[in-house]
């Protein structure tokens, strides 16, 4: 048992997961981690995910991208080559406004991606989880609920005792 | 709790009955893992192969003679190639509409039709990113209009609307492959999980970047989705607004419109979702997949025709209106050139395609006819093409002196460059769709999931 990565049960439904979530955490848990081949509605808060990151990134992101590709303009058009046509103002600002919104769009987006990813702590090809039976479910029709030995309110037998509490499908022992 | 049995689809206008994850997980990732390569697919594949290799040797001979091989002189300095850009990013736009606004607006209907209308739409806009490289007479030089310090020690001209372009257009292809990219994410996944194959094991794993549907990364998964669907949104109707200021900012006699922008994106959906229905008719008979892309879902996309079609309609009265009532003689002459000139064929047949044939979709049992509704969408998708060229070509061929008219005529090589990529895009539709996923797997779930707790309710 020591040797484990975690304990893992296995649902049928999101709704036998969505409870063994808010049971996982009501015991304790504060890394228990909850797979499912969709996005469950409130499944994350079950687990005490409170929020993500991602909109702030996206926001900052919007504002550089804005930001930088207005200064791009402006930087060339003013002072590095300012074309004097008839006398016309060089800081034509509302000219410039189509392409700081795409930068914008642009500056967002990508952020919004990366740091989606950076959250998940993704590319990551391996993971202790693969490894467990029926794990290739998860993206299909299964619900799996894993207690991780790393999280301090683990205790391998109260850990057993809490995921036969719940009747799974089944419940196994992830290997490291 | 194990007595608690996985929930089974109920009869809903989006879904068919009977329908649970794991069967909609294998239905739809089988489509691309196991199911054998049969001859109508083939056919078409090398047919559109065949059809790519001509545009590319085209291509070849455009970059070694010059667009003089096109029809375009002075002064209709803008021909097909034109023409092709405003048609082809405007299809690509429904695609957009389908899966940022139509999300946004939680219409449940887009669900299974949206993963296909993105590819459609990388696929239209690539296309029409394609064209005004071509049209540069040195293309080799296209990334001049770039920003960066060169040693020439000159930079772009910000005020132009053709720099605007090559932001939108590149901003746009972007967003859609991010857009695209991460709702494809867990459906690599799947298939990664279910393929037999270690090549398909392996190139599928790599693509997915090891998802593995943990529930925080869900979430973060759907905030980074919505955000994106957020910032599609504007960005689509911004990208066919730029584009139609290309025109409306040059002073030629039928482009100096303000009502351009909206109309040039009522336009683009109104194509956009005729190619919707172009492509999904065929495939979900092809694919047997008449549970997941229902009547109800081809009756929907046939309202939204009807619809921006009445927008259409309304740009072209406008148009006409405006001509008489500003006074403008150039404007006058213009207007009745298109009734009565030497392209009044195109006008009218536009008008027939674009105004006329729509209106049977008032009908319901017309909505609901798949053979009517494929047929409407070609004529449709013609119509726009011609109105498209229209524009391009007939504004400029009759503009404001005697001396200054003239008249194009297509060569060859301008319908081998349209048709060319007609066949490159359907080349590219084909492979995707053996490739990858073509109705996202997970929202499909999720609609099982919906369905049996409406049931119950």
């Amino acid at each position: 048992m020591n040797d484990a990565w975690g304990l893992m049960a296995e649902f049928a439904t999101a709704d036998a997961l969505l409870q063994g979530a808010r049971a996982a955490r009501a015991a304790g848990y504060r890394q228990a981690e909850a797979y499912a081949p969709f996005a469950v509605e409130g499944l994350a808060e079950a687990l005490g995910f409170e929020r993500t990151r991602v909109p702030l990134a996206t926001f900052l992101g919007g504002l550089a991208g804005g930001l930088g590709g207005f200064f791009l303009q402006w930087y060339s058009a003013v002072v590095d080559y300012p074309l004097d046509i008839a006398g016309r103002p060089l800081d034509s600002w509302p000219m410039f406004v189509p392409v700081t919104f795409e930068m914008a769009v642009l500056g967002a987006a990508f952020a919004a991606v990366i740091a989606m990813l950076a959250g998940c702590g993704l590319p990551q090809l391996r993971h202790p989880v693969f490894n467990a039976p029926d794990f290739e479910l998860a993206m299909r029709n299964r619900f799996f609920l894993c207690l991780p030995a790393h999280d301090p309110a683990f205790e391998p037998e109260a850990a057993a005792r809490l995921l036969a509490s719940l009747h799974p499908l089944r419940w196994v022992e992830v290997p490291r | 709790m194990s007595a608690v049995q996985p929930p089974v689809s109920r009869e809903t206008p989006v879904i068919g009955p009977g329908w649970g994850y794991a069967s909609v997980s294998d239905k739809i990732a089988d489509l691309v893992l196991t199911r054998p390569v049969r001859w109508p697919w083939l056919a078409a594949f090398f047919g559109t192969l065949a059809g790519t290799l001509v545009f590319v040797a085209a291509t070849g001979w455009l970059l070694l003679r010059g667009i003089g091989i096109w029809g375009v002189d002075i002064p209709v300095a803008w021909g097909f190639a034109i023409a092709n850009v405003v048609w082809w990013i405007g299809i690509g736009h429904a695609g957009t509409f389908i899966s940022a606004i139509l999300l946004l607006l939680r219409q449940k209907w887009r669900t299974s039709i949206n993963r296909f209308a993105e590819a459609m739409t990388l696929f239209a806009a690539s296309m029409a990113g394609l064209f005004p490289i071509l049209h540069l007479g040195r293309p080799w030089f296209f990334y001049w209009i770039a920003p960066y310090p060169d040693r020439m020690g000159v930079w772009p001209q910000w005020r132009s609307p053709l720099v605007w372009d090559f932001f939108a257009i590149g901003t746009y292809i972007l967003v859609s492959i991010l857009f695209w990219y991460l709702g494809l994410l867990p459906d690599l996944a799947t298939l990664r999980d279910r393929a037999h194959g270690r090549f398909k094991r392996y190139a599928f794993g790599l693509a997915a970047l090891g998802w593995r549907g943990e529930a925080r990364h869900w979430a973060r998964h759907q905030s980074a989705y919505l955000l994106l669907a957020g910032l599609a949104t504007p960005l689509v109707v911004s990208v066919h607004s730029v584009v139609s200021l290309d025109f409306s900012i040059a002073n030629v006699p039928g482009y100096h419109s303000t009502i351009f922008p909206p109309y040039f994106v009522a336009g683009a959906l109104f194509s956009g979702f005729a190619m919707v229905l172009t492509l999904a008719i065929p495939l979900r008979r092809a694919f047997a997949l008449q549970d997941f892309i229902t009547p109800t879902h081809l009756d929907h996309a046939a309202k939204v025709l009807l619809a921006t079609g009445a927008l259409v309609a309304y740009g072209y009265a406008s148009e006409i209106f405006t001509a008489f009532y500003s006074g403008d003689e150039f404007e006058i002459a213009l207007t009745l050139d298109r009734f009565t000139g030497f392209y009044a064929p195109v006008y009218w047949f536009m008008m027939a395609c674009n105004v006329l044939a729509p209106q049977v979709l008032w009908w319901r049992w017309a909505r609901r006819n798949t053979v009517l509704l494929f047929a409407l969408s070609l004529a449709i998708n013609l119509g726009m093409w011609m109105e498209r060229v229209l524009i391009v070509v007939q504004s400029t061929s009759h503009d404001f002196l005697l001396s200054s008219w003239g008249r194009f005529l297509p060569t060859a090589w301008d319908w081998i460059f349209l048709l060319g990529s007609l066949s490159t895009f359907a080349w590219l539709f084909l492979v995707f769709i053996r490739v990858l996923p073509a109705i996202s797997i997970s929202e499909m779930r999720e609609l099982v999931r919906e369905s049996a707790h409406e049931g119950r309710a």
